[in-house]
């Protein structure tokens, strides 16, 4: 029996052909057959009660949607990826994909719609291989628009009315003439004796009146209390330095300090060029000031306004300098290290009591009043809400939350 | 009318500005930014005053030879040089002269400023510190235990002590710390109202 060579290199070929097809098929397969993205999977199953509304006390231009996940997000191993969220202007479509939401949400906010038009919203889940499933229900039409009171902002409305309404009508109770009982404030009651101290020793006094900007409540604070060391250290023919960090409160001093020394009828001794700007730089500012307290020799150092860690290195400073110091900041941090460094420090609402207490004019002493009354009335809510929340009665605490 | 304008623009802003908190519509919103975006403005504008004041009090200091005037000189040039060095080479990091000014010479100096605050820690807690009263004792002994809490070797020589720390810290620590806020922020409201009605007005007199 002969050898057939042609029969014999063909079925070389062909077993040469089977090994190709056994190691490529499956590649060949897999690439001849791509797949087509957004055909459903079997089984893949759209969320539910998929709900789409207004975005509640918002500026507008956004609206909130929400779902039931899909039962198959709670499959091990899940077959959920994510959920496509789709829009259109009308039901029927078409839809746009305008977003996803991981496995686990079941809220998205549409932040690229436009006020007064109606949109149409549906889901659609997706798998890991990025296939989708079938869509859900379409929810719609819905649209947006901007709100005009933002409700969960009702309780500090409510709160903030009954405390203005308390000023203004212990203003004009204490313009009638009715007397109001204030504690003494040691702080406060020192700043006489610390301006004629520095009379005595006939050094300058120093203000610093803090990082804080021309905005803030505790600079404002400061510029009070300016207006009245200002006017006596007029009266007592004394010196008064104030290095400002900001410009503006550059500004707003000088004026106060020039309105002082005229109020006090000696407008000669007021000098521009004792209430100027160092830097606006934390610690250069600090090493400025520090500066100034080793150089002056300062009877008295006033701290009052914004600050922070710089602080202590200023009242260190100025006690190393022998300087009697009173201090007064609405930031809690650095309170105890001016109690540790100072010889007086204007605690909590004492910093703003400066004006009522050193003046004593009916109507500033009508505002301090109300703090003492709203401190009164927050301590009832407070005892209130203590009882409602064992009550279980969560409305009452929950209308007071801070959002 | 010089009193009174400025008194009716603080009024006509300040109920604006607390009106505008309670609205949250986009024009609300608009009226609050272009607010913000003046005082932006204004912020820019006073730089200039700032800088016109701070040459004006060196150069006092350097004509009446006051202590310390030659410091002025350093002041002033090192002033220039930062300028010069923005205005003409940028005033990023990619700028040589900026960096050579700013991250080689002022932030070392910044930080050595920061630094001096773990010395005055030291001295201002011996101070304060001190058993004197018995409310500076109450203090010493709350500070201990607050210190020791703080630290694992505390808990190894005392066990039980972090507990103690933290409700040191978290009662009756948190309960002064909210008083004072309430007093804050009943403090700070009264004081904007009486800016806002005029009724406190320090640099209008």
């Amino acid at each position: 029996m002969g050898y057939d060579r042609s029969a014999g290199r063909a079925r070389l070929r062909a077993f040469f052909l089977l090994i190709v097809l056994a190691v490529c098929g499956p590649a060949l397969s897999d690439a001849q057959a791509p797949v087509e993205m957004g055909q459903p999977p079997p089984n893949l199953s759209p969320p539910s009660a998929l709900v789409a509304q207004d975005t509640p006390n918002d500026r507008g231009e956004s609206i909130d949607l929400s779902w039931t996940a899909s039962p198959q997000e709670a499959l091990t191993p899940s077959p959920v990826a994510s959920y496509a969220i789709e829009r259109a202007v009308s039901a029927s479509g078409p839809f746009e994909a305008i977003g996803q939401a991981s496995i686990g949400e079941t809220s998205f906010t549409d932040n690229s719609v436009k006020d007064g038009n109606a949109y149409f919203y549906r889901l659609r889940t997706t798998d890991l291989q990025g296939r989708s499933g079938e869509a859900s229900a379409v929810i719609g039409p819905v649209s947006s628009k901007g709100q005009w009171f933002d409700r969960k902002k009702a309780s500090t409305l409510l709160l903030t009315f009954g405390f203005c309404m308390t000023v203004i009508g212990l203003i004009r109770a204490a313009r009638k003439g009715k007397k109001f009982y204030i504690r003494p404030i040691p702080g406060l009651s020192a700043v006489d004796e610390a301006i004629g101290r520095a009379t005595e020793m006939g050094r300058p006094i120093l203000f610093v009146p803090g990082l804080g900007v021309s905005s803030e409540v505790s600079t404002l604070a400061a510029f009070t209390l300016l207006g009245r060391v200002a006017k006596k250290t007029a009266e007592y023919q004394t010196q008064v330095i104030v290095p400002c960090y900001d410009p503006i409160v550059m500004t707003i001093c000088q004026e106060i300090v020039k309105s002082s020394f005229m109020d006090a009828g000696r407008p000669e001794l007021y000098r521009e060029n004792d209430v100027y700007f160092v830097t606006q730089d934390q610690f250069s500012y600090t090493a400025a000031v520090n500066g100034i307290m080793l150089r002056e020799l300062p009877a008295t150092n006033f701290y009052i306004g914004k600050f922070y860690a710089e602080s202590l290195v200023l009242a260190e400073t100025g006690s190393l300098a022998g300087s009697i110091q009173i201090a007064g900041t609405d930031e809690m941090v650095q309170i105890p290290f001016f109690v540790a460094a100072c010889d007086y420090t204007l605690i909590g609402e004492e910093l703003y009591a400066s004006s009522a207490y050193l003046s004593q004019e009916p109507p500033l002493l009508g505002t301090l009043k109300a703090q003492d009354y709203g401190k009164a009335i927050g301590a009832i809510v407070m005892v209130i809400g203590a009882i409602m929340a064992l009550a279980d009665q969560r409305w009452f605490v929950d209308f007071f939350k801070v959002q | 009318m010089q009193r009174e304008l400025p008194r009716i623009i603080t009024l006509v802003t300040g109920l604006f500005l607390a009106i505008q908190y309670f609205i949250p519509h986009r024009y609300s919103e608009q009226f609050y930014e272009t607010a913000l975006d003046w005082l932006i403005i204004i912020g820019i504008f006073s730089i200039a005053l700032g800088v016109a004041s701070l040459v004006n009090h060196q150069r006092q200091k350097i004509k009446r030879r006051e202590e310390g005037f030659r410091f002025s000189y350093v002041l002033l040039a090192g002033l220039l040089f930062m300028c010069l060095t923005g205005f003409i080479t940028g005033s990023g990091t990619d700028s040589l002269f900026y960096r050579w000014g700013y991250v080689g010479i002022l932030s070392p100096i910044t930080s050595t400023m920061f630094a001096l605050l773990a010395f005055y820690i030291a001295s201002a807690a011996f101070r304060a510190f001190r058993a004197r009263t018995v409310i500076a004792t109450i203090l010493l002994v709350s500070a201990v235990i607050v210190m020791m809490g703080r630290v694992p070797l505390g808990e190894r020589l005392i066990p039980g002590i972090a507990h103690a720390s933290d409700w040191l810290l978290n009662v009756p620590n948190m309960a002064a710390k909210r008083a004072i806020a309430i007093g804050l922020g009943l403090g700070g409201s009264a004081t904007a109202l009486k800016v806002v009605l005029g009724i406190e007005a320090p640099h209008l007199r």
